[in-house]
């Protein structure tokens, strides 16, 4: 058992790094296909662009940049900025952004996890009442409304009417003016985790194992605890990707109307100054954070659902 | 239902006797279930599902406001009249109700900038004085067109894409779940926002974007459902027959699969539209004076807190939309295969 | 020495909820189980067996309605007093609490699904004990590992650790049944038992089931349409079409004299070795649409034997010699005569043949 389980590990850590070292190689490619170059500036003439493009090596060959610039990732050098911050080095620049991202995102998800699981719950067990149906509705507008629609909704009613809160990020205030940001990305989060937890939960009760458990005598809290809500929790783990992908979204746009100085801003100055590698550089820890998240829950799977332990994974 | 026969019921002679004369030559019968097909049954389901009805009505409403909204106005979206900026909304009727009656902060805008009597701006003006209501329903109009372009290539890549890994298997299948999981390791958003950045924004670009990864999700439901299917007998008895496998796929198989595929791409409706509005949000799709609803939402926000109605009305036209289309495919899946997972 | 009743049913009325309409499943349903007897319920799906019997445990799903009847459960308490207690009007908690597992329990069709694959099988036979006797963890598992043994289960300290998914489908079911007598029930309902398993299985847990009952002094009712099974193991037969018994009696008197012409159908539709007919019966049609009034006797436009009452005034069950009875007109003393048809006959004179 732990043998297949150590191999069925390292199988998935080899996929992942190959996948990254592939998305490495494509955004790569993606930047340089990118019009324009950071250099744009008309004050400058063409020499001068060219001797700038020539002192960061933008003048080598497609190949070789790409090896070199591997060769840097592999040291932590994620390069330097060319116009947000001239010279300075991009994982600088990173360091103080990153810790605040991932806490907001880590914030937003507890939240999100906890309250949308009791959300999806409550409405499975009253399947088809007034509960059900409210928390039905609530969970499709929380689907569907994009964050950044809840940001601005909540930027205007709880910070600008009722002055609740800060309108704006502030770094001194990091737990009171992260309150608002959390909830906007905490949105998603509920809504896809109560309609999940909902579904399933649901697939569960009329399972054979359940009415088993009925006609064994236990009391209906028993049955819904030892067996429903376990046979629950594990299938929603694969939530967890859709998950991601609407934090890392969401964190895009919420960042910018709040102003958090965060990854997702960071990206957003970078697309709108062409500036190679800050874009190339939180693309990268984007794709990264991405996949080791998935990683994790691959195996994670692996460790709960003993039919997939005993034999060794599925893939 | 009596237990013993000490009653036995009073019945006529000619009642007793058989109906069928000659009983070993009985064929027909009858009355027999009504034959409801898979597809009316899915019908009859969507019709008693309260979600999805209202998100069809919902979403029939905004294509006729869509269509019919800009050329009933007589303004056009990009139509300036500067003296006309920033004026709040005011609709005919709704005005003597004190909403929607051109008022801002106690002030009748209209009277105090002396515009005529007879002059409605039913969601105000931008700026430039450029008449919301026309821009919200031509921005609308780019909504369900990029909505119709989804599911083109939902259905066009998407669908082949997963066909085919799924029907081919080993090595073919291997390759092409792999350049899937590169695609996928990035998110979305960094991939659309990079390809957006690499064409010049517009609506080509958000095509494009969506042609990058849009239609990963269908893949994986395809893929999944031909791999369902092909362990069927009837795929087996379709390739010992000699069908070539174009054939069994497109033939054989889509009209299996079909329920499934239809409702998943529905389900990427929603993110289409979200992936247009992001992408103008953030400045890289449509170009002034076009408007789109992220568009619409991105110009308002620099104003937002003291004009909110130019950021409102986009957004409310959009999650409306975003609700409907989720309502909608939410209510097709529930009555074609509740079973099926959207992610 | 006189039959002591543990479960009667009357006039039972159950009803569903469908997006097409409601459906009533059970139609006015009369059934009798005595102490240490076996019954067996045969026919065809949807035709109410599985719906009564789940009833009879108060599972009962949201769009189920019992509209009518009544489940009365007799047994004598630990004081030596008889009690009865009418399970269709009990709440679904009292049911769970005071009858399910404790008095009736049940072995469901395929194991492999409903035993808890995230569930050691050991905690899921010691569950109900920890439930109904409150002992502690230890006793429990004691008397699970007898259990285990009992079942036919080799290494019961071994699997009293594994998940179910380690285990092949006839241990699976062995697991189900020991898991249904945890408790000591009374009356046992076996839904289906042995559809799932091989027929090389089938054979040893049926037999399995047998041997325990004896021992046990319990109660069984099968839920079946595989009438080799009714054979093997039945004393009563009860034969149900669109939720009515329509015909019911002894397995001899079911099997070597049948009267409804749906019991022929189903009879005629039984395979067996020496036929010399090339093609398998089958009954004509399909069953009927409950979610229309019936007419007269539900079986009628199916029935090649119909009489014109058929279609007009449904059957009263008619005493037809013994434990006997048959819910149809041809039963009627006045009714035109009709013989069962020539090919059964002759299957049932071979039948006859075999056993003397």
């Amino acid at each position: 058992m732990g043998k297949d389980m150590g191999r069925y590990i390292v199988k998935r850590v080899l996929i992942a790094a190959v996948t990254l070292l592939a998305i490495t190689f494509l955004l790569f490619l993606l930047m340089d296909l990118l019009p324009g170059s950071p250099f744009n500036n008309e004050k400058l003439n063409e020499a001068q662009r060219a001797l700038l493009e020539h002192k960061y090596g933008l003048d080598k060959p497609f190949f070789v940049r790409y090896w070199i610039y591997l060769n840097n990732l592999l040291h932590g050098n994620f390069g330097i900025s060319y116009v947000i911050a001239v010279d300075q080095p991009v994982s600088g620049m990173m360091a103080s952004r990153l810790p605040i991202t991932i806490r907001m995102g880590v914030q937003a998800m507890l939240i999100g996890v906890v309250v949308g699981l009791i959300f999806g719950i409550i409405a499975a067990l009253k399947k088809n009442t007034w509960i059900d149906t409210i928390a039905t509705i609530c969970s499709v507008i929380g689907f569907s409304v994009p964050a950044y629609v809840f940001a601005l909704f909540l930027v205007f009613f709880a910070a600008f009417k009722m002055g609740w809160f800060p309108i704006r990020f502030a770094i001194d205030q990091p737990v009171f003016s992260s309150i608002l940001p959390t909830l906007s990305l905490s949105a998603y989060i509920i809504a896809t985790m109560a309609r999940y937890a909902r579904s399933e939960m649901i697939e569960c009760l009329s399972s054979d194992y359940i009415t088993l458990a009925k006609a064994k005598g236990i009391s209906e809290q028993k049955v819904i605890i030892r067996h429903a809500l376990r046979n629950t929790l594990v299938p929603i783990i694969t939530v967890v990707s859709p998950l991601m992908i609407g934090l890392i979204t969401g964190s895009v746009v919420v960042e910018q109307i709040f102003g958090v100085p965060g990854l997702g801003q960071m990206l957003l100055s970078g697309v709108q100054n062409n500036d190679y590698n800050v874009i190339m550089a939180v693309a990268l820890v984007y794709s990264f954070l991405y996949i080791v998240i998935m990683l994790v829950v691959d195996v994670l799977y692996g460790f709960i659902d003993p039919r997939i332990r005993v034999s060794g994974g599925k893939a | 239902m009596q237990d013993m026969n000490l009653n036995i019921p009073d019945v006529p002679a000619e009642k007793l006797t058989l109906v069928h004369r000659d009983p070993s030559d009985f064929h027909e019968i009858s009355e027999v279930y009504e034959n409801t097909s898979y597809w009316k049954d899915a019908a009859l389901k969507m019709l008693h599902n309260r979600g999805a009805m209202v998100g069809i009505f919902m979403i029939v409403g905004i294509i006729l406001f869509a269509v019919f909204a800009p050329i009933a106005s007589a303004r056009t979206y990009d139509e300036v009249i500067l003296e006309h900026n920033f004026l709040p909304p005011r609709i005919p009727v709704l005005e003597n109700f004190g909403i929607f009656d051109g008022v801002r902060d106690g002030v009748d805008v209209y009277a105090q900038r002396e515009i005529p009597e007879n002059v409605y701006y039913y969601f105000g003006t931008d700026s430039l004085g450029r008449d919301l209501w026309t821009r919200l329903w031509n921005g609308t109009r780019l909504s369900l067109l990029i909505a119709v372009i989804a599911v083109v290539i939902d259905l066009v890549i998407g669908m082949s894409y997963g066909l085919v890994s799924g029907y081919f298997g080993k090595t073919v299948d291997f390759l092409m779940q792999r350049f899937v999981e590169v695609l996928n390791g990035i998110p979305q958003v960094v991939l659309v926002t990079l390809f957006a950045l690499v064409l010049e924004p517009g609506i080509s670009s958000i095509i494009l974007a969506l042609l990058v990864s849009g239609w990963i999700p269908m893949s994986r439901v395809a893929r999944a459902q031909m791999l369902k299917q092909k362990g069927q007998e009837y795929v087996l008895a379709s390739h010992t027959l000699g069908t070539n496998s174009r054939k069994t796929i497109f033939g054989e198989i889509v009209p299996n699969v079909l329920g499934q595929v239809v409702t998943m791409s529905m389900f990427s409706i929603p993110s289409a539209i979200f992936t247009e509005s992001y992408l103008s949000y953030i400045g890289l799709g449509v170009r002034a004076p076009m408007a789109s609803l992220g568009s619409l939402v991105s110009d308002g926000y620099s104003s937002f807190l003291s004009y909110p109605y130019l950021v409102i009305a986009p957004v409310t036209v959009l999650a409306i939309l975003m609700i409907s289309f989720n309502l909608f495919a939410d209510g097709l899946r529930d009555a074609v295969d509740p079973t099926m997972k959207e992610m | 020495m006189e039959r002591e009743r543990v479960l009667s049913i009357r006039d039972l009325e159950i009803s569903f909820d469908t997006v097409h309409g409601k459906a009533a499943a059970i139609r006015g349903m009369r059934f009798d189980l005595y102490r240490g007897e076996t019954v067996a319920i045969v026919g065809e799906s949807g035709s109410g067996k599985s719906v009564t019997m789940k009833a009879v445990m108060g599972i009962i799903s949201n769009n189920q309605h019992i509209d009518h009847g009544s489940i009365r459960y007799s047994w004598w308490d630990e004081k030596g007093q008889k009690r009865t207690v009418d399970i269709a009007k009990m709440s679904e908690r009292d049911v769970r609490s005071k009858i399910c597992g404790r008095h009736i329990s049940m072995v469901f069709q395929d194991s492999m699904t409903s035993l808890n694959p995230t569930v050691t099988i050991g905690n899921q036979i010691i569950e109900g004990m920890l439930e109904h006797y409150k002992l502690s963890r230890e006793e429990a598992k004691g008397r699970a590992i007898k259990l285990l043994e009992d079942v036919g289960i080799k290494n019961p300290e071994k699997r009293f650790k594994q998940y179910p998914h380690q285990l092949s489908g006839g241990m699976c079911q062995r697991v189900g049944i020991a898991i249904a007598l945890a408790c000591d029930p009374d009356v046992l309902i076996c839904d289906e038992p042995t559809t799932a398993l091989d027929v090389t299985i089938q054979l040893k847990i049926l037999n399995l089931i047998k041997k325990l009952q004896k021992e046990k002094q319990i109660s069984v009712v099968y839920i079946t349409h595989d009438l080799g099974v009714v054979a093997k193991v039945a004393d009563y037969v009860c034969v149900m079409y669109a939720g009515r018994i329509i015909e019911k009696g002894s397995v001899e008197e079911i099997f070597y004299d049948p009267r409804h012409p749906y019991t022929w159908g189903l009879l005629s539709s039984m395979p067996d070795l020496t036929t010399d007919s090339p093609r398998l019966f089958a009954i004509p049609g399909e069953p009927v649409n409950l979610l229309h009034e019936i007419k007269g006797d539900a079986f009628a436009p199916r029935n090649p034997y119909a009489l014109k009452i058929d279609f007009e005034q449904a059957p009263p069950m008619f005493h037809v010699g013994g434990k006997h009875r048959a819910a149809s007109w041809l039963c009627h003393p006045n009714a035109e005569k009709v013989q069962m048809p020539e090919s059964l006959r002759i299957k049932i004179d071979r039948m006859l043949k075999g056993v003397s």
